[in-house]
This record gives structure tokens, sequence and C-alpha cells, in this order.
């Protein structure tokens, strides 16, 4: 249970003058379910860009399941196992929903150029394998029905669950949620709520970026707080809820703002 | 498990395939010389444009210098077969290979930059090669062209008649659309379909983005490189005006109006581009007596600007649809779930 699964340290990512986040050290468990909260622009995106190779830090560095992975390219994290969803959503719209999710399946498979191309043996049989685990995928978040639909259609929810699906297909060890529940009426937030515990039961961890604190206090095995790009406080949510210098944070600054 | 229905993921059906197949046969015998002409033509443009809607449609990569690949494999036939005598099949592998080459080193580091950019560098390099056509003159005859390339023959088979050359051209069109075809409907497919809907989610995944877009780089190119060394000893005589960046941008202009949706888009673009082109020719010096090619400039640039406000998908999902009625198989993926609301609330958290 207590194998550490992601190591974070010292992780820095200035923009020119702005440092964004500044020396952030954490971890994660395997089977750990890790919120990571903070004010707006507090640097929460960036700091999963960072983990997942989108943005290269400045300095620091990340380990995962004991190998580093500083510097990688997104692609091979998430061969290594680690895949995430967007806070502004990034489904391909160009593609209907069960496509989407056969991406997601890409690093489990092998056909190539020339084997798609001559259609060789092994392609029909890849192609079965891949639409029958991204059928899984959308069965286990409940929008099978939707399969062939242009994904560019499907309600806002639905295309949060889409990307929860897309990035579950090739089985991460572990997947980044970025504000999963934003802009999901209550009813699908508790959907998507028995949707992560579900997966943790299957052995998947999560570490996720949520403003509604009900559900960060009530999945989460632990909690980061990020303020200015530094984290202020780390602990169970019962610790958090009375920690001060968290309490200040959040009601110090109340604005808005939008980042990847 | 779900057999029937990954069936229905793409459409494989080849009943249009093979009817369109029993056309393509017959027509030749019914039209005149020029007509012949213009469909080999097409045929040509389509190779090239085939591979372009691979790389533009589906990954989403603009390129402006594949008139410069078509160029290579051009000259790469005539100085193989017409200065040193080899085999037709000598100048088309020598074409491709060299195509290889030069999509590879342009596209490592062209293929970084975002859309804009990338269509500025092909331009560019479009250009450059261009000037090696103009100026290599030992070799290529410079700008007064290389003359008496032979007709070509495989394995002692001579396409010497324009009827035998529209064989090939269109046989080796097919072959080609259906291994694009293949590619698309699988792995691959949906991995450069994922670059173009997000290529950050893309390689988020676990996509290779940078290795698939210079993969289908360098097949489009070798596309138009076939059809380059194929044109080269059809028109027996090239020269480095056939190979300008005006004609990348013609290349251009057939996949916007074939669309990019879709497989067959690159070959009806090139079908309505040169239709247009040739009715053009004819009936505009009746109206305008003075004008010459400008007005085609014009009206393929005023096409193209029309097509992407108006039809941004081109001309083959709506001729998909007709072919669809024409043939009673309903279109489905049509039922719509709800608004798509996204951008309403995108982001705005707590
Ligand atoms: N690419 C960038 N270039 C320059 N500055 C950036 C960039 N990305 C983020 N920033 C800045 O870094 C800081 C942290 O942004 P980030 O998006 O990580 O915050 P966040 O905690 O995710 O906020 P939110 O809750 O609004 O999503 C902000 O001040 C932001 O303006
Ligand atoms: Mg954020």
């Amino acid at each position: 249970m207590s194998k550490r699964l992601l190591e974070v340290k010292g992780l820095t990512k200035a923009f020119g003058g702005v440092v964004a986040v500044s020396e952030v050290d954490f971890h994660l468990n395997q089977g750990e379910i890790v919120a990571v909260i903070g004010p707006n622009g507090a640097g929460k995106t960036t700091l999963f860009n960072m983990i997942t190779g989108v943005l290269p830090p400045t300095s620091g560095q990340v380990f995962f399941d004991g190998k580093e992975l500083t510097g990688k390219q997104p692609y091979q994290i998430a061969e290594a196992g680690i895949t995430r969803t967007f806070q502004n959503l990034q489904v391909f719209e160009n593609m209907s929903v069960i496509e989407n999710v056969m991406t997601g399946v890409h690093c489990r498979l092998k056909t190539g150029f020339l084997q798609a191309g001559l259609r060789l043996m092994g392609v029909k049989k890849e192609e079965q394998q891949a639409f029958d685990i991204a059928m899984s995928c959308l069965e286990k978040v409940g929008i099978a029905d939707l399969a062939f639909e242009p994904a560019e259609v499907l309600p806002y929810g639905n295309q949060r669950l889409l990307e929860i699906a897309r990035a579950s297909a090739s089985s991460p060890q572990l997947i980044l949620l970025d504000e999963p529940m934003a802009g999901l009426n209550p009813q699908e937030s508790r959907q998507l709520v028995d949707i992560i515990k579900k997966k943790r039961e299957e052995g998947m961890s999560f570490l996720f970026v949520e403003h509604d604190m009900e559900t960060v206090m009530g999945i989460s095995d632990r909690i980061v707080v990020i303020d200015y790009g530094k984290k202020i406080a780390e602990g169970t949510p019962a610790e958090i809820y009375e920690n001060e210098k968290v309490i200040a944070a959040y009601l110090g600054t109340e604005d808005e703002e939008e980042a990847i | 498990m779900n057999h029937s229905r990954v069936n229905d993921l793409y459409n494989r059906h080849y009943g249009g395939l093979f009817l369109f197949i029993v056309v393509l046969a017959i027509v030749p015998f019914f039209v005149n010389s020029f007509f012949l002409s213009v469909l080999i033509l097409v045929g040509l443009y389509a190779i090239v444009t085939t591979g372009l809607t691979m790389l533009m449609g589906y990954a989403g990569q603009i390129s402006l210098g594949h008139a410069a690949f078509y160029g290579v494999g051009a000259y790469a036939s005539a100085v193989m077969t017409g200065t040193h005598g080899m085999p037709g099949i000598v100048g088309v592998l020598v074409g491709v290979i060299l195509s290889i080459v030069i999509a590879v080193l342009i596209g490592i580091p062209t293929l970084k930059l975002k859309e804009n950019y990338l269509a500025l560098a092909t331009l560019g390099f479009g250009i450059i090669i261009f000037t090696f056509f103009k100026e290599l003159k030992e070799i290529t005859g410079g700008l007064n062209g290389f003359f008496g390339i032979p007709s070509f023959s495989l394995f002692g088979f001579s396409f010497d008649t324009d009827l035998k050359f529209y064989f090939l051209i269109w046989v080796l069109l097919i072959i080609g659309i259906l291994f694009s075809k293949n590619v698309i409907d699988s792995r691959v497919g949906r991995a450069l379909r994922s670059i173009h809907g997000s290529d950050i989610a893309a390689n988020s995944i676990g996509v290779n983005i940078q290795q698939y877009k210079l993969k289908v780089f360098v097949l489009s190119a070798v596309y138009a490189s076939v059809a380059g060394s194929l044109y080269a000893h059809y028109v027996t005589f090239i020269n480095p005006n056939l190979f300008t960046a005006m004609e990348s941008i013609n290349f251009l202009i057939m996949v916007v109006i074939g669309g990019s949706a879709n497989i067959w888009g690159g070959m009806i673009g090139a079908i309505v581009y040169v239709l247009l082109n040739e009715l053009l020719k004819d009936i505009v010096p009746v109206f305008f007596p003075n004008v010459g090619g400008e007005f085609q400039i014009v009206f393929f640039g005023v096409l193209l600007v029309a097509i992407l406000i108006y039809m941004p998908q081109g001309l083959a999902p709506t001729l998909g649809k007709l072919w669809g009625r024409l043939v009673g198989r309903k279109s489905k993926k049509q039922a719509v779930t709800g608004p798509p609301n996204a951008d309403a609330t995108v982001g705005g958290s707590k």
C-alpha cells in the first residue's frame, strides 16, 4: 500500500520574472488520492504541466515508480504510466467519442504506418482490442451509449467524463485530474466521485486539483496546499481543515483566473 | 465481444469503390484524346493530394512546398532514364529516396513549428528546391528545361500510349487511396487526427507527436514524388517553372476543395480543380478576350476563401451524403445529444 509512486523534489518553474511554482516537494503513495489545492493562480496547473512533461521545470526533479522522469516528453511520461485530463477541455473534437478513447489506448498497441497501410495481420485484432478496451472505459464512466457520437456535440459534463475515460484507457498507474468537477452540476460531481473511488479500488492512484472543497475533503487521503507557487501545508483533510495558513490563504484571494 | 460495432466504426464497404472502378475502366474508351489527357493529369494530381490530405486534412499540418517533392520525383526520373538510360522504376525509386531524405531533413526542424510558421517554412523550402532545379544546369538543364524523357516502362512493358498511361496512373491512385484509407482507419490514423484535435492532449496520452508528424510528412512527400516521376514520363519535357510555389498552392487548393475529413477528398479536389481550370480556359477568352492566366488565379483564390468560409469540410462530405442517399445507406452519426455548450462554461471554476 505505501509504495512511493510519485515523488516531486524541489520543483520550480519561472516564467521570465514570475515564479509560478517554487521549490515544491511532495509524494504520492500507490493507491492514494492526493488533492492539490490553492487559490487561483497559485501554480497548480503549472505543477501538473511539469509532472506530465508539458513544461520543462526550471529546476527540481520528478520520480515515478523509482525512475526519474524529469525532462521527459509527455508521451514518454504517458508510456511510463501517468496520464492526465485538462482544466480547459482538450477533447479531440474531430473524432467520435469511442475514437477519442481508442486513441487513449495508443501506447498499448503497436500498429505502424506500413502495417496499417497494408492491413497486415494483427491490425484487425488490435482494432478489436482497442475498441473493447475503449468501450469498457466508456462503460465505467457511464457514457457508453454515446460511443458513436462526434465528441464535439457532447455536453460539457460528458466531455469531462470522456477525458477521464481517455486518460484511463492505457491503464496508467496514476491519473492527474485538473479541476475535474469544474462546470459539473452536483449530480455529475457525485457521479465523478464514485468513478474515482471505483478506479482507486482497481489500483489506480489519483492526483487532482479541485476547488470544490466538499469533494476534496470527501475523497482525498492527503491534501497539498499551494499558495503563490509555494507549498504552505500538507496533511490529511482534517489537518488541513484546521490549518491557519490555509485559512488565511483562502480568505486572502478569491479572484478567478484561467490557464491551461 | 463487440464485433459488429467495431465494424461500424469506419465505413469499409467496398461496393461503391467497385462501381467507381468499373466506371474508371469504361470511361477512357468513350472520351476523346484531349479529355483522356485531362484525366491523366487529374490522376497525377490526385496522387499528390491524397498524400497531402493525410498530412493536412488528418494531421492538420499545412505544407506549401509539395510541388518541390513533385519536382524531385520528376527530375530524378528525367535524369535517371533520360541522361543515364536506366529503367523507369530506378528513376521512381531514386526520386522516392531523395524525397524521403529531404523530407526528413526539412521536417525535423519545421514540424516543431505551429501551423502558420510551418506553412511559411515549407513555402521557403519549396523556393529553395526550385532554385536548385533552376541553377543545377548541368543536371537539370536549368530554365531551358529537360527534353526527351522516355516513356515509362515496367518489366519490359512500355506505357507508351495515353490509354496505357491512364490505366497505370489510376490503378496507382486507387492503390494509394486504399493504402491511405487503411492508415487512417487504424491506430496510426487516430494518432494523426489526435494531433489535429489537440496536440497537447495527444502527447499526454502517449502519442509521439513529432514522430507522427514527420512520418506523415515523409509519406506525403513519397506520394508527391512518385506522381512527379510519372508526370515527367508522361509530358517528356519538364522545366523548373512546373514546380513553383504557385503549383504548391494549387495542390493546397485541391485539398481544400475536396475536403479534409475524407480520404477521397484529395481526388475529388483534383477532379474539380482540373475540370474548372479547363472550363475557365475555354470560357474566359469568350467574355474577356484580353486577360490571361491571372483570371484563373483570382478565381481559385476567391473559391479557396469561399470554401474555407462556407464549406470548411470541403466537398467530400456533401458528396458522401449524396452518395449515401443514392445507395440508400443512412448516414449514422446524425443524432445530436446536446448543444455544444462547452465554451460557455470552460474553466471558470468554483
Ligand atoms: N505559459 C505561461 N507563461 C507565463 N505565465 C504563466 C504561464 N502559465 C501560467 N503562468 C502564470 O503562472 C501562475 C500560475 O498559473 P497556474 O495556471 O499554474 O495557476 P493555477 O493554480 O492552476 O490557477 P487556477 O486555479 O486559476 O487554474 C499564474 O500567475 C499564471 O499567470
Ligand atoms: Mg489551473
